[in-house]
């Protein structure tokens, strides 16, 4: 038995700010001094505040430190682990006030967020199933196959008002309805991980610091449909994640928590993974389940209906990394408990990942129904740099932005439908003052047209004519025909595209189109981009009152493009310049602007 | 996993060493001294008997066993400080693990401080 837990943050954002060496070096360290028996070191999956990583949190007085670094280890052990002196410089900021250090819990960051789909991640640790049945794990699993029928389990989901965290938030229960209403010697359930949506990262935290909770889910989920197999379809890119789920399907073998007969039951149900290449379109059902089927991913219309002919052609259900973790605490809690949070068509809570121009990047877990100026003002900490807040993008490339003006919007999946975006996997991307809206439409058209599978016409001739218009308008070429004539183009390819992919590839244009037409006609009419990000209707230019002829400019410039002579005013020769901006980043009198 | 009750025993065993990492700020505090004062004079296992102890009681939710620095009463060492919510800090002094197996009996389970074991059962001068 342990006196002292010391959590270290195992998932992908602080591996990659180097906490596998950070635990390496705390275990050599802690049997340095003697206190291997005594002082537990425990990998976790993500706590959520990736933009302070690595990050370390030790029990039982909870003390958080933030961006720990492999030299501060010592320090930490031998003040810390053995004489109970915290290490104030490395605790977070927002812990320490003048009474004391106060809970993590109450932190501005944590403080409004309610944590079910992640509520163990960052407490347990992943590859131990022993914890996760510590929490309560595989006990929902327990009391559906020894205490309730299929048809039970199926209504108290339905009754939860659960609905698909990937995006289209359809009922969860409704689809495991369907799906056990057709008859077939063999079903399947299958686990969408093919989380693409840039800058949406929570099914690989889940995955991560709680993979059990899938697997439990899953074959609660097979037990309601009468599946006996399941399939994860995750990315390849996500090695820890995958990793992960191979030790824990293991370890669910050996428990025969997987297999036959489980719990002396005449259940039986086995999960067995599929890695996916990275294709976005993979992501949409009917082409995840292709690939599954060994052939190329592509989509194909529908009906059928995966719940009628899915995987292998046979009934099939395909639930997101995030829908599947709330289901255990449904079956714990009962229907009543998810539904009393959240409003009245979207209940529970929901996961988004915070990035962009926000102080505290990572992931937050929210009741739905927070507006937006609590996610972005109190969780995520406000705009640094004191910048204007101009929107917040969700839903990746198939959402839209939510403007100003609907700051204090209640977040629900019908709310942001009707403002023209959507929840989708739940990336929330905070854009300021200075990001061009022209732009950011660009940048998610550029992904769509990247990650067309080609099957269809309006969606892989289509996107590329939009990202065409949208190019030339950058660049001060367009007419507002143009304008017009992308505008058309948007509805076509949202009508007539065979699946999701396309059908949303517009919404970021349209949106954009709908809130910030001031700009795209700033671009197009006046050749001027408002925000100064579209480089070929900028010019730097140096104020030759202000230029103190001090030549750091000229020695900074990589194109030679400045010329000057020492304590004379310096001009740029636009031909040459690359409009990198290093100039105006180097200049001490501000004297260099974007015109 | 054949039966539930089998699935209870693991989450009845890991179930105390997992709420350790809850931290509940209304708990009762139970500091141990952990300056070079008290490591020498043994408060280590003293610690780790509390410590143990308490998780092997299942009381992690209610209690927190931590260390804290030198409080000045070297002679006295190993000191061990129990901070109940709303009530007075009870000093206890040259502990040892057997001691200390009497105040959790007596102390944190049974609600009545072992007096002959505290700072007010020393004359001090």
């Amino acid at each position: 038995m342990y006196r002292s837990h010391v959590l270290v943050c195992g998932g992908t954002g602080c591996t990659s700010s180097g906490s596998q060496q950070i635990m390496e070096t705390l275990k050599a360290e802690i049997e340095k001094n003697g206190l291997s028996e005594e002082v537990s070191v425990v990998q976790t999956g993500c706590h959520g505040l990736c933009a302070l990583g690595p990050i370390m949190i030790i029990y039982p007085d909870a003390t958080f430190y933030a961006l720990v670094k492999v030299e501060d280890i010592p320090e930490i052990v031998s003040e810390h682990l053995l004489k109970g002196r915290v290490v104030t410089r490395l605790l977070y900021k927002e812990t320490v006030t003048p009474s004391g250090i106060k809970s993590l819990e109450d932190t501005d960051f944590y403080k409004k967020q309610h944590r079910i789909a992640l509520r163990n991640c960052g407490v347990i640790n992943p590859e131990v199933i022993e914890e996760y049945i510590g929490t309560g794990g595989y006990q929902a699993l327990g009391k559906v196959l020894t205490e309730m029928t299929p048809d039970e389990v199926i209504q108290t989901i339905l009754d939860s008002g659960l609905r698909g965290r990937g995006g289209a938030g359809f009922p969860t229960g409704l689809k495991w309805r369907l799906a056990k209403g057709n008859d077939a010697d063999q079903k399947y359930v299958c686990c969408n991980a093919d989380e693409g949506d840039p800058g949406a990262f929570m099914d690989r935290s889940v995955l991560e610091g709680d993979p059990h909770a899938v697997l439990e889910a899953m074959a609660i989920a097979g037990y309601a449909i009468g599946a006996s197999q399941g399939y994860i379809y995750v990315r390849a890119e996500y090695p820890i994640a995958v990793q992960r789920l191979q030790i824990a399907i293991k370890q669910a073998r050996e428990m025969e928590l997987l297999g036959n007969n489980i719990f002396g039951t005449d259940f039986s149900f086995d999960i067995d993974l599929r890695l996916g290449a990275g294709a976005f379109v993979c992501g949409e059902e009917t082409a995840l389940m292709t690939s599954i089927e060994g052939k190329r991913g592509e989509p194909r219309p529908r009906p059928p209906f995966p719940a009628q002919k899915g995987l292998f052609g046979k009934p099939s259900i395909l639930n997101n990394v995030e829908t599947l973790a709330n289901i255990p605490q449904i079956i714990l809690n009962g229907p009543e408990w998810f539904a009393s949070m959240g409003t009245e068509k979207s209940k529970g809570t929901k996961v988004f990942a915070l990035g962009g121009k926000i102080h505290n990047t990572g992931l937050v877990e929210i009741p739905m129904g927070t507006t937006l100026r609590e996610v972005i003002e109190e969780i995520g900490g406000g705009i640094p740099g004191g910048k204007k807040f101009k929107a917040a993008q969700t839903g990746g490339p198939s959402g839209g932005c939510i403007p100003a003006e609907h700051f204090d919007i209640p977040i629900d999946y019908d709310n942001l439908i009707s403002i023209g975006s959507m929840m989708g996997s739940g990336g929330l991307i905070v854009l300021d003052e200075d990001d061009c809206m022209v732009d950011i439409a660009k940048f998610f058209l550029e992904f769509t047209v990247e990650e067309s599978c080609g099957k269809c016409t309006p969606c892989r001739i289509g996107t590329r004519r939009m990202l065409e218009i949208l190019t030339k308008i950058t660049k001060g070429q367009a007419t507002m025909e143009d304008l017009d004539k992308l505008e058309e183009l948007c509805y076509y390819v949202k009508n007539n595209s065979l699946c999701g992919l396309g059908q949303t590839a517009p919404n970021p244009v349209l949106s954009t189109i709908r809130y910030f037409r001031d700009e795209y006609e700033a671009h197009i009419k006046e050749k001027r981009c408002p925000a100064g990000v579209c480089k070929a209707l900028l010019s730097y230019v140096i104020d030759r009152d202000k230029c103190r002829g001090c030549t750091l400019c000229a020695k900074t410039c990589p194109a030679g493009a400045i010329i000057g002579t020492v304590k004379n005013p310096h001009i740029i020769d636009t031909d040459k310049c690359i409009k990198c901006g290093a100039c105006m980043e180097k200049c001490h009198f501000g004297a260099i602007y974007k015109k | 996993m054949k039966s539930l009750e089998e699935l209870k025993a693991i989450r009845e065993r890991m179930q105390n060493q997992v709420n350790l990492r809850e931290s509940s700020q209304s708990a009762t505090r139970v500091v141990v001294g952990m300056a070079t004062c008290g490591i020498a004079s043994g408060a280590r296992p003293v610690l780790t008997t509390l410590s143990n102890l308490v998780q092997e009681k299942g009381l992690t939710g209610k209690i927190t066993v931590t260390q804290t620095g030198c409080i000045g009463l070297c002679q006295y060492e190993p000191i061990v400080e129990v901070m109940e919510p709303g009530k007075e800090k009870i000093t206890y002094i040259k502990m040892t693990p057997e001691k200390a197996e009497e105040v959790v009996e007596r102390h944190l389970i049974g609600g009545h401080p072992v007096e002959k074991y505290t700072l007010n059962a020393v004359d001090l001068k």
